[in-house]
């Protein structure tokens, strides 16, 4: 057995990061996220890396998009309202078709909220949090192995796609430790960056943008964007099965709702009830199809999140049609995340 | 036959979109001599901003990205520090720097990125239609200080070169002209050196450029050089503030 | 199962001392801490789920053990622990008769006391971890004992004999009581 190393979620991120080859980090200090650039400070220097600590989150973003611009593996990480702030730069970098890493270990809101572990950041995430009618590659990781893994696969996909890609987790994943088997990144084809800035070097003007003026250009734009959308969608979609293929209630969930789900899953299926879990890892692309498929036979789907009502949107959008979804909600703040317990009563009341 | 005046190579061949009178074109072409007079076209990156100035790439034949309105010494604080061999200048207007990036420029200037700064001060946002800028000068009428800018409702007119020159991170801080042909010969100087301060490794460098803006002054072409000269050439001072490695 | 107390009594530490051992141990686990906003002296809490499975939920509404090093923690705490379990608690700051349940087993243990004894009153969180153990067999004395070499910092290692002497203090009152 690999050697299991016992990591916060927060160090994971790091050191798949690093391990994808990401070699700059820009971030700006917000809680729960601290971990991130910490552990950035001290070990990007050994592997010749640049850590910066930048005057807003603002600014911090902004050195991504001129590093990725680069063709270079960069990356920032904060929590909920230092997202909002760098919403303009992902809407540009979306328009740009940069590919980047944005972390968010996402905090409650509204506004100053708290720093407990909340899910109402997903609307944000997936449906373009910024300006302008764009998506971004959102990974919701519920596991410490999961933030590692999937911080290489979001380098890695956000440069075939030429997209900016989101970790999106909280403080549970973020804050917690379990072991971690780290491993190389796994050997991906990866498209040339023939369009990276760096200089003309005897070849053509190269130049990023999001301005296009012509007569149908952004139109034009547009419809590229949405057509690499539509094949993410076809190709990217990711997401856990565990016991649904014989179950009579399927329980839906993403990141840390989905893991204290895990539980009252398995709690039921001691009882005898026939649960499920599918959870999806994609958040966008939605694993639209595995909801719809799943419903075909299994017509209860119960989802679970740390807010008042998101992801079940999209859900509700993927099912068969005659599937019932019902829906159960914690708004996070202290003393507010919900237990295996609970979701366990909520399992029996709907099944 | 001799050729005495020639397009630089680092601009393109095209017809630019400013206005009669506008000076954006004349320091376009100072930058782009600059650049060609150090050999710089083939590993420039330029950093546009938002206003008249995002078009860069249409009239530089250099690499160019586009950045979000203010963000340009962010943008080029991550470019340079990809790509430390290349040489990375921004280039931004008065709105841009002073009012909406006014954290982006202090910190990057602070940081002392050894990147060169444009900026350009017509004292109103162009693009936009003639409103108020930081730069505004006092009594200065614009579509949004309808009744001229008074200092008791928006303060003053911001001097960016004397107040980076403040700081310990900023190697070069220098402001010029280029409404008369000494003053825009002193400009490119200014611009050289600012480029060179970059080219030897010796820090942060800045140059503000006064330009006249005569569509949004509502002056014709003369008036408005005569403007630069008269009124902005008054409140802000021409001259070198910091030039920490005497060149 | 629980650890809780308040900051500076070393709990997310112990925590993580368990954590580590289970790991090493060849078991799945998941340390989840939580605590206040405050640096010191605020709540200090975590839960620990050690599992030869899948370790599922790093929350949980019921644990079978719980381990309390102040009053607060076990007030708030011991109404939660799952019927037929167990509450290790600190008798040094704790009256267990505060929580009076039937259903649960309380080891009364004075941990500041023994770790006073011991000769250092900070490894209070030592006694707790080996009491805990010894009580649950969650972890062997060996791999707690080894684990203090991945958990302390490098330049407290000098103190990892004394750390196992208090672990072993801890445990002997599980086999007194």
């Amino acid at each position: 057995m690999a050697k299991r190393l016992l990591v916060r979620g927060n160090e994971a991120i790091c050191r798949g990061a690093i391990e994808a080859g990401c070699r700059y980090y820009f971030g700006y200090p917000i809680t729960p996220q601290n971990d991130i650039p910490e552990y950035m400070s001290r070990e990007m220097p050994n592997v010749n890396g640049v850590f910066i600590q930048a005057e807003s989150e603002i600014a911090s973003v902004n050195m991504v998009m001129g590093a990725a611009a680069t063709g270079a593996r960069a990356m920032t990480s904060s929590s909920s309202p230092g997202i909002s702030l760098k919403m303009e730069a992902i809407s540009y970098m979306a328009g740009m078709e940069l590919p980047c890493l944005i972390v968010n270990i996402s905090r409650s809101g509204p506004g100053l909220g708290g720093i407990d572990a909340s899910q109402g950041d997903y609307f944000q995430a997936v449906k373009g949090g910024g300006h302008g009618g764009y998506h971004i590659l959102v990974l919701a990781p519920a596991s410490i192995q999961e933030m590692y893994d999937l911080t290489m696969l979001a380098f890695d996909l956000a440069e075939i796609y030429r997209i900016p890609a989101m970790i999106l987790g909280d403080a549970v994943v973020g804050q917690m430790k379990e072991p971690l088997v780290p491993h190389p990144r796994p050997d991906r084809e990866l498209p040339a960056k023939d369009w990276a800035l760096r200089g003309k070097s005897g070849g053509e003007q190269r130049y990023i943008k999001s301005l296009y003026l012509g007569d149908g250009e952004l139109e034009a734009h547009n419809w590229k964007l949405y057509a690499k959308y539509q094949e993410m969608k076809a190709k990217e979609s990711r997401w856990e099965d565990f016991l649904t293929s014989d179950a009579d209630l399927i329980v839906t969930g993403f990141g840390s709702a989905a893991r204290i789900a895990k539980t009252a899953v398995m709690m039921a299926r001691e009882e005898g009830l026939k649960v499920g879990l599918l959870r999806p890892i994609t958040l966008f692309p939605f694993p639209s199809a595995a909801f719809a498929e799943r419903t075909l036979r299994c017509k209860k789907i119960l989802d679970v999140e740390l807010n008042t009502g998101q992801m079940v949107e999209d859900v509700r959008l993927s099912v068969a049609r005659d599937a019932e979804v019902h829906f159960y909600g914690r708004p996070s703040g202290t003393g507010s995340l919900p237990t295996p317990e609970e979701i366990l009563g909520q399992i029996k009341k709907y099944y | 036959m001799h050729q005495v005046f020639k397009r630089p190579v680092s601009l393109k061949d095209v017809q630019t979109h400013f206005c009669p009178g506008c000076h954006h074109g004349t320091i376009h072409r100072l930058v782009a001599e600059a650049l060609d007079e150090f050999g710089l076209q083939q590993e420039t990156i330029g950093i546009a901003s938002i206003g008249c100035s995002v078009f860069l790439y249409y009239y530089f034949d250099i690499d160019v990205i586009e950045t979000p309105h203010g963000r340009a010494p962010a943008v080029a604080t991550g470019v340079k520090r990809a790509r430390p061999d290349r040489f990375v200048f921004t280039y931004q207007g008065d709105g841009d720097l002073a009012a909406i990036g006014t954290a982006e420029i202090i910190h990057a200037a602070n940081r002392g990125e050894h990147i060169s700064v444009v900026f350009v001060n017509n004292t109103t946002y162009g693009m936009t239609g003639g409103q108020m800028a930081p730069t505004t000068l006092l009594g200065q009428r614009t579509s949004t200080s309808p009744t001229g800018r008074k200092p008791e409702v928006e303060g003053f007119p911001i001097r960016m070169a004397e107040l980076l020159s403040g700081l310990d991170g900023v190697a070069f801080s220098a402001r010029a002209a280029v409404n008369t042909p000494k003053n825009l010969m002193d400009a490119k100087k200014q611009i050289k050196k600012a480029f060179r301060y970059q080219g030897e490794g010796k820090g942060f460098s800045f140059v503000e450029v006064l330009a006249a803006c005569p569509t949004n002054w509502g002056m014709n072409a003369i008036e408005a050089n005569e403007r630069v000269g008269r009124e902005m050439c008054e409140y802000f001072k021409l001259g070198t503030f910091k030039n920490t490695a005497g060149l | 199962m629980y650890m809780a107390g308040f900051g500076g009594q070393g709990v997310l530490l112990a925590g993580t001392l368990l954590s580590h051992a289970a790991m090493n141990e060849g078991k799945n686990v998941s340390f989840m801490p939580s605590y206040g906003v405050e640096k010191r002296g605020g709540a200090a809490m975590c839960t620990v789920v050690i599992s030869d499975g899948e370790v599922g939920s790093p929350v949980i509404g019921n644990p079978s053990v719980g381990v309390f090093l102040n009053q607060a923690s076990f007030d708030k705490y011991c109404p939660m622990i799952k019927a037929g379990g167990t509450c290790i608690v600190n008798t040094s700051l704790v009256d267990p008769a505060t929580c009076a349940r039937e259903d649960i087993e309380i080891i009364p243990i004075p941990m500041n006391a023994i770790a006073m004894e011991m000769g250092d009153a900070r490894m209070v969180n030592m006694v707790a971890v080996g009491a805990y153990a010894a009580r649950t067999g969650a972890v062997s004395p060996a791999a707690l004992a080894e684990a203090l070499k991945d958990t302390l910092p490098e330049r407290n290692h000098k103190y990892i004999p004394d750390n196992i002497r208090v672990l072993e203090a801890g445990a002997a009152r599980i086999s007194h009581h």
